[in-house]
This record gives C-alpha cells, sequence and structure tokens, in this order.
C-alpha cells in the first residue's frame, strides 16, 4: 500500500496546523460562519444534526492496522466510542467537538491519514474494488492508478472549484465491486488483443435527483494516458458545467445535455490538445507509485483444503468468504450489519480488535467496502477456522453477505442535517424480519439499499430493492424501488408506486420476496427474476 | 409558539434559547414570539452558537415540543442508540419523537 514520502507528510501536516489556526480563530469570534464553513469543509468537518461530523479519508478503502487502530483510538477518545464506515469507503465520526477536531487531524497526520477532500466541490476520496491487489479474477491490481489519480489531482488548481464534487472509482474485474457506472468517471482496466493494458473509460453516472447509469465513453484507453484523458474530461466539464443550478451542475447533467456523441468529441479534442502539450504523468512516477502496491510475501505450498466440520463455519465460509488469487489464501468479509444492528457502525473496541486481526492475519492490511464492511484481503485458508472464532466472539461473524439482511443504509435523519426520513430504523426492521439465516439464504444474493432523502447515500437507486425516505406533510414515507444494480449490469431501480410507513414498507419487502420466490426459476437471482417477469407481476404483489 | 435552536460553536451540542441563554434541554426554551431574528442577530455577535434558526413547537405540559419530528430528534439524539440521547433511562424516550 503507498506510503507517504517526506513531502506528502509535510503537507499533511501543515494542513493540521492550518486548520488548528482556523479554528481557534473561529472560536475565539474572529471568522463568521459563514468565513469558517468553507475552511472546515475544506476539512471534511461538517456540522449535523447533534454535533460536528468528520469524515475521515480512507483512499480506495485500503488501510493497514496502525491506521485502523487510529480510528478506534479517536472513536474512544474524541467520539462516544464508535465509527461510522460509509459508501465511499470512508470512515465518519458523528460527536465532534470544533474544540478537538485540530488535535484529531493531527492524531490521523501521525498514521498518514487526513480529512482532505472529504467534502466540498473537490474529487473526493477515490474509490474502488475492495478486493484489489488479492481477487481471482482481475486483471491486476487497480489501486497504483487509483494513487496515480489521488496525486495528481490533490491540490491541483484546475479541480480546485469544480461545478460540484466529483467521485471517481476504479476496478479491474469482470464483476463490478465498486458500482464505476455509477460514478462520475469509472475506469475499468482491461487487457485488449495485444496483451496491453488499458481503461474502459465510462462518463457521466451517478445517482442523487437525477440518476443516470453512465455510457462508455472510451472502450480502450492506453493506461499511460490516464491521467490527461481525466485531465480532459474535467476541463470540458469545468468549462461548459452548469454553476447556476446546484441540482444541475455534476457532469452527468452535461453528458445528458450535450449528448454522449458529442461529449465525447470535446473530450477526445481537448484530450489531444493536452497531449500535444506533453503534459502526461510521466511513466516512471507511476512505477514508483505501483512499487507500493507490490503483493505481500505470499507463502506456497498452502493447502486450499478447509475443514467445515462445524456447520456454522461452513455457512460463515460460503457466504463471506472469497476466492483469493494465491493458492491457499482467501478473502474474509467481516459484516458489519448484525440483525438489528446499524449498518456500518463498528465500536471502537470493534475497529481495534479487527486492525489486530488485520495485523496477524492478513499482511496487515484491511479494506473497507463500499456497502459498509470490512474485508481483510489476504488471509491463509488454514488461519480461517480461528479467525471466524474470534470474529464470532466479538459479534463480527455474521454470515450475510450480499443476503438480504447486508443493507446499505445511510444515516438518515437520525444524523444527517439533509435527510427526511430516517433509514437505519427501516433496515433493522427489515433484517430483523428476515432474521433467520436460512430464509435468507433461500432468497439468495438481494442487495437491498435505502436512503433518508433523495441525494441517495444509501444508493437506493442501485439496490436489487430500494427504499427512499421522503418527507410526506412532516410524515416520514418510503418510495419502494425495484430493479436497480450498481454492479456490472448497472441499473436503476423503478418506483412502485404510493409510498409506504416505516412499517408498511417492511411489509410491503416481504411481498415482494414472496412474489419472487413463487415466481423464481432456477439458479435465477431477484434481479434475474425482476428481469425476467418484469415490473407488473411484483407492483400487483405490492398493492394487490 | 417559536422557539431558537443552533448548535454550540465549541461542542456542536443542540442548544435552545431560554431567555437569558442557552440550554441543551429543549424544556429549557421559552417561547420568543416576533423576537427571534432580533435575538440571532444579537447572538451573531456573541459567537457562541452556530446555524441558530427559528422553529415552531407547541407547548406541553413538559415544555415546549419541537413542531417537525427532525427537530424533535435533534432534541433528543438517535433513535437508534437510546445511550447517546439526553434520555438515555427513559424507555419512551424514542415515542416522545414519533
Amino acid at each position: 500500500m503507498y506510503r507517504y514520502d517526506k513531502y506528502d507528510q509535510a503537507i499533511v501536516d501543515a494542513r493540521v496546523e492550518e486548520f488548528r489556526d482556523q479554528a481557534r480563530r473561529r472560536l475565539a469570534g474572529q471568522l463568521t460562519d459563514d468565513q469558517f464553513k468553507p475552511l472546515r469543509l475544506k476539512n471534511g468537518l461538517y456540522l449535523q444534526l447533534h454535533a460536528y461530523m468528520l469524515r475521515v479519508a480512507i483512499p480506495y478503502g485500503t488501510l493497514d492496522s496502525r491506521q485502523m487502530r487510529m480510528l478506534g483510538h479517536i472513536a474512544r477518545k474524541y467520539d462516544r466510542g464508535y465509527g461510522h464506515f460509509t459508501t465511499r469507503q470512508n470512515l465518519q465520526y458523528n460527536w465532534i467537538k470544533l474544540e478537538e477536531a485540530g488535535d484529531i487531524l493531527a492524531d490521523l497526520a501521525s498514521v498518514e491519514m487526513h480529512a482532505i477532500q472529504t467534502s466540498g466541490e473537490s474529487i473526493r476520496n477515490l474509490s474502488s474494488d475492495q478486493y484489489a491487489g488479492a481477487a481471482a479474477d482481475e486483471v491486476c491490481d487497480p489501486r497504483p492508478w487509483a494513487e496515480l489519480i489521488r496525486q495528481a489531482t490533490t491540490f491541483h488548481p484546475e479541480f480546485s472549484y469544480l461545478p460540484r464534487k466529483f467521485k471517481i472509482a476504479v476496478t479491474a474485474a469482470d464483476e463490478d465491486r465498486a458500482a464505476i457506472r455509477l460514478h462520475d468517471i469509472g475506469l475499468k482496466l482491461v487487457k485488449n488483443d495485444a496483451g496491453k493494458l488499458g481503461f474502459e473509460v465510462y462518463i457521466g453516472g451517478g445517482m442523487g435527483r437525477t440518476p443516470f447509469v453512465a455510457p462508455l465513453i472510451r472502450p480502450f484507453l492506453p493506461a499511460d494516458d490516464l491521467f490527461s484523458y481525466i485531465e480532459a474530461a474535467l476541463r470540458v466539464w469545468n468549462r461548459n458545467g452548469r454553476r447556476d443550478n446546484i441540482h444541475k451542475q455534476r457532469i452527468k447533467i452535461l453528458v445528458h445535455e450535450l449528448g454522449q456523441e458529442e461529449f465525447t468529441r470535446q473530450v477526445e479534442a481537448e484530450w489531444q490538445h493536452i497531449l500535444a502539450n506533453g503534459s502526461n504523468v510521466p511513466r516512471e512516477e507511476f512505477d514508483r507509485i505501483a512499487a507500493f502496491f507490490e503483493p505481500p510475501p505470499f507463502e506456497t505450498g498452502l493447502t486450499d483444503e478447509i475443514d467445515r466440520t462445524d456447520p456454522d463455519f461452513a455457512l460463515w465460509v460460503d457466504q463471506n468468504v472469497k476466492a483469493h488469487k494465491a493458492p491457499g489464501y482467501a478473502i474474509v468479509n467481516i459484516s458489519l450489519k448484525p440483525v438489528g444492528g446499524i449498518p456500518g457502525d463498528a465500536t471502537a473496541g470493534q475497529i481495534e480488535l479487527i486492525a489486530d486481526l488485520g495485523e496477524k492475519y492478513s499482511f496487515d492490511e484491511l479494506r473497507v467496502t463500499h456497502a459498509q464492511n470490512i474485508v481483510l484481503p489476504h488471509v491463509r485458508k488454514a488461519d480461517l477456522y480461528t479467525l471466524w472464532q474470534i470474529l464470532d466472539e466479538n459479534g463480527l461473524a455474521t454470515a450475510n453477505l450480499d443476503l438480504i439482511s447486508d443493507i446499505i443504509a445511510c444515516p438518515g435523519l437520525d444524523y444527517c442535517s439533509l435527510a427526511n426520513a430516517r433509514s437505519i430504523p427501516v433496515a433493522q426492521k427489515i433484517a430483523t424480519r428476515f432474521a433467520d439465516l436460512g430464509r435468507q439464504r433461500e432468497l439468495g444474493e438481494l442487495k437491498l439499499k435505502i436512503s433518508g432523502c433523495i441525494n441517495a447515500c444509501g444508493h437506493h437507486h442501485a439496490g436489487h430493492i430500494g427504499i427512499l425516505g421522503v418527507d410526506k406533510k412532516g410524515t416520514e414515507n418510503y418510495q419502494l424501488l425495484l430493479g436497480g444494480s450498481g454492479a456490472e449490469d448497472a441499473s436503476l431501480g423503478k418506483i412502485t408506486g404510493p409510498g409506504f410507513s416505516e412499517d408498511g414498507v417492511v411489509d410491503a419487502v416481504e411481498r415482494v420476496t414472496d412474489k419472487y420466490l413463487a415466481v423464481r426459476e432456477e439458479g435465477e437471482r431477484f434481479l434475474d427474476t425482476y428481469r425476467r417477469v418484469g415490473f407488473e407481476p411484483f407492483k400487483e404483489a405490492i398493492y394487490g | 409558539m417559536k422557539i431558537l435552536t443552533g448548535n454550540d460553536l465549541p461542542t456542536g451540542d443542540v442548544i435552545w434559547w431560554t431567555g437569558s441563554g442557552w440550554s441543551r434541554h429543549v424544556e429549557d426554551a421559552v417561547d420568543v414570539g416576533d423576537k427571534g431574528e432580533a435575538i440571532l442577530h444579537a447572538e451573531d455577535g456573541a459567537c457562541r452558537v452556530n446555524g441558530g434558526t427559528i422553529i415552531d413547537a407547541t407547548e406541553t405540559p413538559k415544555g415546549p415540543r419541537p413542531a417537525h419530528i427532525k427537530d424533535r430528534i435533534r432534541a433528543l439524539g438517535p433513535t437508534v442508540r437510546p445511550d447517546l440521547t439526553l434520555k438515555p433511562s427513559d424507555p419512551n424516550a424514542g415515542n416522545w419523537v414519533i
């Protein structure tokens, strides 16, 4: 994984001191709220319902045990004993004091972390496949390219005042675990027929008020040209993107209004202009970065056998353990979705325990997933049973990955000042209704995603079943959507009809799953059945 | 009735205007009638509150109750973590919000 050099560290340390001074001046009454707000947001510090919220960047979801341990330390010392892992592979603290925020940033800087560009009209924390560098199905590790983009765009003056926030995802596998087509720019590493590495470039996706699945703008971009092409796309948006209406400022609106063909033409023309000026990132700079992502020293000659005598362990392996590229190793998913729990929340103790487990069992490497879970990417199969026992003793062995209780949910009205309805209680009630693991496994892969407002932080558009909370005359109301996907078969969910109360939407979800079980064919996932039989049978089941 | 709320500048805590200062308990809030804007304007200079806002509330035997669910959640704390609310020992605290 990437490590700071002296320049990186100096920049982050300087930023901490700059913020300390800004916060001091605000507390002393030398800055107004209006003056201070953009300064704190540039450091990921929001003001939410109950307190300040700090959003910590975890680039492409990768961190080591030292960093994870620090996240637990901050949760214990400065927050109320927990942290919340988010859909952008970040971590948020919900109960921060302004007077301590500088100290927290200093603690983060001591382990090569920060909260820069986790807010504002900037290029946000880059996301990636949580299995990057470990997945059996990837072309190669995509994270060096993500890191290249991160370094090339952080503090870049041309990208400091974008029309709106900007989100980039990079992956290298056919199975899309990073929802690339629902990002402003989605990048998929591929090899062409000549064996050369390049990217499929998707631009103009996103959720929120106006959701779009990103079109394929370029089928093959040579990997060495990545940054200059991104620069060209951002420049076209920066030049032509609207700044007069916050709801129409994302690049997806520009792509939609210009049309894919014209947008592509302008990007290609701008790219040729950039290439003519020779401003691509030098290959040796990429090689320098890539050297930090060398695979860990995997042992050879390990067994692939797993003793499945313990049925609970076998169930967990079947559900939460994924194939690794190295023989004798596996990828372990730690679910942060215990039945009745708050999706993505982990206590300080759990965070520290997971840090210890990463250090001992996964070459000191951990990942945060966009589905709000944690991954230990490189675990010897021989260690799986011991690891599972420890997780089980600490409430971290819920075997529900990608099942109906593995719910993505935004913080909702319980924490977020933008939300119109609560998300977490709905997630808890659905998970409780479907608590029986046998029933969940009978339903199979079923991605349920809940947002408490139209901004779609809970990715409801991309849920096989999506739920959107709205305010209906001062009362929480929940719309149900069907048929969304954030994966390689990306699609947007369709609203079924009139919304429901909190309990009513739980019943409606159950009617949907009952219908699915009644009409599915052998081997079909929920999404497959929905796409085969269509919307109407489900609508009829929901509303009668 | 109209009451004033905001977030305490140093801590971010939700606070309510009591007539002479700010309290963390909505029960201490007072009806400001049509004087809300003037009070907030004066408080801007004192620099101890963030996002000061006038909201609607109703008077109850236990004190003011914000009209909108968002402000009731702000007054109590998250409904999903009773241990983090201002009334962690009150089993009916969540009902007060809804």
